[in-house]
């Protein structure tokens, strides 16, 4: 039997995965008192479910998890904290003054009115035509995640023989998976000379398992009309064209691609959210409010996060920071003082994106960042404004597939609030 | 006694439906036959979508009389068969000013053939387009061109055929002609196919790339040969891309060029190159050709990028090599329609290359007044309907009438493609249709499922699961297009080559 909805809420958290999970969890605990989670799927949880293998929840519990063990952990908070859920109901459109349009088998067509929205609606996965990858459009073309539903959730296998493209970690973590089911992952290739996933993932899925990984290599072409019939594999160089001669034909019926995420970002387009171009998530504040005032986001909608526990973390502060601007409709962008932060050496974005140095009597800011390639020695993460050094930290090393952090506390006030902007740079510790 | 028909066509393109959807309007038992597992299959799945104004075919040929009829024919059908066309004009854009006096012979010619054309300024194309190339000098409108969904259209046409009586065989390959009498192949009684032998007065030749085939069959025109003419499109994201207009580069003497144009279903489209192939089947993208498409998109519209691309396809243009007959232009690019008279009872038509879409409904009728003019008798029936009630499609409808077809059937209410917000009740109803859809490519050639930014990767598995449900499958046996293609191997923990 469906409850009767209320058409007013304070916090609607958009996404029940880990971010909106925690966004909501944080939302009622500092006072919200309505709060509402919308989910598509039929189950809270979301990409978690699929995620059955170990690695979640080292950083927050200490413990190697499953993913629906992760998920099950914030499930029960939230339903112990009587949060309302509305499952099997998707998001169809959001405006810049929250109202809120849905629609569900189970719940009906649904106009709702929030006073603070957090996005929390996760990441898709890039496809064949986003690679241009050359050929005919056979079946047996599928993402890393899509395989991963089906073997994982569903019970199928879509191949017996099979080429994963990109080193990312689902594509490395479906590789192992795969071998598990009696399927042959005859080659993973990545056209970067370096990994895109976790090094962990490289050791515990390829490496245990003979499974080859190409560096510098990458699909020349797809075979076969109505299936998968080989792969054509060619050599590139470091502009990414093909090497003559590198070629070669790999017999297979399936073509995985890890090849990267996308946040999800098409409803917060619609409500006029902007985005920065190299997350291709909302240009946030450090309570990841977007530009539209009452508009959160949390989790990979906002960049694409490696690991489960930084997006439990993020869900958390965007939630608080949601529930605040419900109570108080306070923390609006441009009432408060914003210092920009900036990606200095070797950094290829910083979220996020504005810091209000208020914000540090409060609570610590992490900054989270990305390097733009390895550096495989001792590394030093710096943040200046100008010649003036805030904080710093030393890392054992720096990989693009491994986000980074560095802590503003609330030691750092001062120096934040004269700042100018706050660089962050990641140089070798010399 | 085996099956009896008044004709049989051969070929479920948008020639084929079309002439099988005029033809139902009288007394006749119609078989249509297709070797595919769905309708449109073909050429008309993989083109451009315009209904051209005309003003470039050559005066005099069959092209361009058909296509001038045809398109003047598009809003009668698009009204009666529910699909989406809209006849927003077309534009050939002048970059530069070296450009610009080519548009003057244009509209020379446009107004030669009778195609109401008007030149533009730069200024004012860039009040049309804001995106369009800042150094645009000039613009040609022609105001009577358009955009249709031509998988939409054929389906319409081929399901208002079956509701109206026709026979639909798909699946089913012609291989040859039943002669009368064997020893002179004088008299076409019938066709051999994969699924059996079928007889009738008349066959229809509709098989676009395979024409020339089919002909040769019947001993017509040993000298006509259809070359594919391969063209790679890119799609774009609509979220990211405002394109309001159908926006041509002046043409060059080998092509009409890369165009950048809005489509009815809201996803840009830009391309097609034009390359020559062996083989019918290849429809193969290629880096050379998605290179050659992108620089010909960045000329129109600079700012795009490459994140900007959402889908990659290419389709085969059925080119052939028949003589120009009614014009005074040595020219071998012209469509055949015609009932050759070396044999008796074969319509015959190939060639039919750009503008086909655009003239199909002239093509159609055509084929009719051939008939008729062979003697055929043709009677209407009384219980015609001309009207082929569309499906509702969810993201087409206001908030209101959302609100009221998921209160009706709450499988309107459950969103399946997440990038094109198809629902449940859009895809149970095509697999329920007239014409069954019962592959995932015939479910997004129906709903356009899976044709957006996430290329199914979200709706797939979701998909088997609704098709395996509706038609009482295994999962396993659930595919993408026909026998073959299948998307899963076994369920796991099953043991492999047992
Ligand atoms: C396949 C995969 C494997 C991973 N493996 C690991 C690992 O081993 N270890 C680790 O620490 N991390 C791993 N991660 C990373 C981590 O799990 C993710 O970063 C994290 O789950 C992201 O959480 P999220 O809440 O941002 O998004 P998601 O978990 O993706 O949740 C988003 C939710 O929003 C819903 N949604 C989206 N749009 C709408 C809408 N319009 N209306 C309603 N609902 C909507 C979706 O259905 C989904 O449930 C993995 C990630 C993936 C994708
Ligand atoms: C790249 C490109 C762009 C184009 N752009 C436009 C445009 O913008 N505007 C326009 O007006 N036109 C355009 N065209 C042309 C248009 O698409 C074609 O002229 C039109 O679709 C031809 O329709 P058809 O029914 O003759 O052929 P098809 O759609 O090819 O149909 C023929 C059918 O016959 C079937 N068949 C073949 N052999 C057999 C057999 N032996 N037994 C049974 N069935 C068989 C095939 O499977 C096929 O389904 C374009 C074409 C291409 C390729």
């Amino acid at each position: 039997m469906r409850k009767q909805l209320k058409s007013n809420y304070e916090v609607v958290v958009i996404g029940s995965g880990p971010g909106g999970l925690a966004a909501a969890i944080a939302a009622k605990k500092a006072g919200a008192d309505d709060v509402l989670i919308i989910e598509r799927d039929l189950e809270l949880g979301g990409i978690l479910l699929q995620c059955i293998h170990n690695g979640f929840g080292m950083e927050i519990f200490g413990e190697d998890l499953p993913g629906p063990s992760y998920a099950q952990h914030y499930i029960n908070a939230v339903q112990a904290l009587g949060i309302e859920t509305l499952l099997d109901t998707m998001v169809l459109d959001i405006t810049r003054d929250r109202r809120i349009y849905a629609t569900g088998a189970r719940s009906g067509y649904l106009d709702l009115q929030a006073a603070a929205i957090v996005l929390a609606m996760g990441c898709r996965e890039r496809t064949r035509a986003q690679i241009q990858l050359p050929g005919p459009r056979p079946a047996g073309v599928y993402t890393a995640g899509t395989a991963q539903r089906w073997v994982n959730v569903e019970g199928y296998m879509p191949g017996e023989r099979f080429v994963i493209l990109g080193s990312g970690d689902i594509g490395m973590i479906m590789a192992r998976r795969i071998t598990f089911e009696g399927g042959k992952v005859e080659r993973v290739l990545e056209i970067l000379p370096y990994l895109s996933g976790l090094n962990r993932n490289y050791v515990q899925c390829l490496q245990d398992f003979d499974i080859p990984l190409q560096l510098r290599h990458t699909v020349k072409r797809i075979i076969g009309n109505d299936r998968v019939e080989a792969i054509e594999i060619a050599q590139v160089d470091e502009h990414w064209n093909y090497i003559a001669g590198s070629e070669e034909l790999i017999p297979a019926d399936t073509l995985l691609l890890s090849v990267g995420l996308i946040p999800e970002n098409e409803l917060s387009k619609q409500a006029g959210v902007q985005l920065d171009p190299l997350t291709a998530g909302p240009i946030v504040t450090d309570g990841f409010q977007t530009n539209v005032p009452g508009i959160f986001a949390a989790g990979n909608v906002v960049h694409v996060y490696d690991l489960v526990d930084w997006v439990t973390k993020a869900g958390l502060v965007a939630g608080r920071h949601a529930a605040q601007y419900a109570q108080q409709l306070t923390h609006q962008v441009g009432e408060r003082k914003y210092v920009p932060t900036a990606s200095g050496k070797n950094v290829r974005y910083v979220v996020p994106h504005q810091v209000a140095p208020e914000s540090l009597t409060e609570d610590t800011i992490t900054l989270q960042l990305r390097v733009t390639h390895p550096l495989e020695e001792p590394v030093r993460v710096l943040v200046h404004d100008g010649e003036n050094l805030i904080t710093r930290k030393l890392k054992r090393y720096a990989r693009p597939g491994e986000m980074l952090e560095i802590p503003l506390r609330g030691r750092d006030y001062d120096a934040v609030r004269k700042a100018q902007e706050l660089r962050v740079s990641v140089v070798p510790k010399g | 006694m085996p099956s009896e028909y008044d004709i049989i066509i051969i070929g479920a393109g948008i020639v084929g439906s079309l002439t099988a959807r005029f033809l139902s309007r009288y007394d006749l038992d119609i078989l249509l036959i297709e070797k595919e597992s769905d309708v449109c299959a073909g050429a008309t799945g993989g083109n451009s979508a315009l209904i051209h104004g005309g003003y470039d075919a050559v005066p005099g040929s069959l092209k361009a009389e058909t296509n001038v009829r045809g398109n003047a024919m598009w809003d009668q059908l698009s009204a009666e068969l529910q699909f989406p066309f809209d006849r927003r004009g077309t534009y050939v854009v002048a970059i530069g000013e070296e450009e610009f006096p080519r548009l003057a012979e244009l509209h020379q010619r446009g107004e030669e053939s009778g195609v109401p054309v008007e030149t533009i300024s730069g200024a004012e194309m860039r009040r049309r387009e804001p995106r369009i190339n800042p150094e645009t000098s000039g613009a040609l409108y022609c105001p009577s061109g358009g955009i249709c969904d031509p998988w939409a259209a054929t389906i319409a046409a081929a399901e208002n055929a079956v509701q109206n009586g026709v026979a639909l065989r798909l699946q089913t390959q012609f291989r040859d002609f039943i002669w009368a009498d064997e020893t002179k192949r004088e008299q076409i009684v019938g066709i051999q196919t994969t699924q059996g032998d079928f007889y009738a007065r008349w066959v229809v030749n509709a098989a676009g790339l395979y024409a020339d085939e089919v002909m040769h069959r019947a001993g017509v025109r040993p000298e006509f040969t259809i070359t594919p003419r391969r063209g790679e499109y890119y799609v774009l994201d609509r979220a990211d891309v405002e394109i309001n207009n159908v926006l041509f580069p002046v043409p060059t003497e080998i092509s009409k060029g890369i165009l950048v144009t809005a489509t009815t279903h809201g996803n840009p489209l830009v391309g097609p190159n034009a390359q020559e192939i062996d083989d019918k089947r290849n429809v193969d993208v290629t880096p050379a050709g998605m290179a050659e498409i992108w620089q010909g998109a960045q000329k129109l519209i600079p700012s795009l990028t490459r994140r900007n691309i959402v889908a990659v396809f290419a389709g085969l243009r059925p080119g052939g090599n028949a003589p120009c007959l009614g014009c005074d232009v040595e020219y071998n690019k012209d469509f055949i329609i015609e009932i050759p008279t070396e044999v008796h009872g074969l319509v015959n038509l190939g060639g039919i290359e750009s503008p086909g879409l655009t003239a199909a409904p002239a093509i159609a009728e055509r084929v009719v007044e051939l008939l008729r003019s062979a003697g055929e008798e043709l009677t209407v029936k009384s219980t015609w309907n001309p009207i082929r009630p569309a499906r509702p499609v969810f993201r087409h409808l206001s908030p209101q009438e959302q609100a009221t077809l998921v209160a009706a059937d709450p499988r309107y209410g459950r969103v399946i493609c997440r990038c094109e917000n198809v629902t449940e009740g859009e895809i149970v109803a095509a697999i329920h249709a007239p014409i069954p859809a019962v592959t995932y490519d015939a479910i997004k050639r129906r709903t356009w499922l899976g044709t957006g930014r996430c290329l199914g990767a979200f709706d797939t598995p979701r998909v088997i699961e609704i098709l395996a449900r509706e038609l009482g499958k295994d999962p396993l046996e659930i595919s993408k297009k026909n026998g073959g293609s299948e998307f899963l191997t076994r369920k796991t923990k099953e043991v492999r080559h047992a």
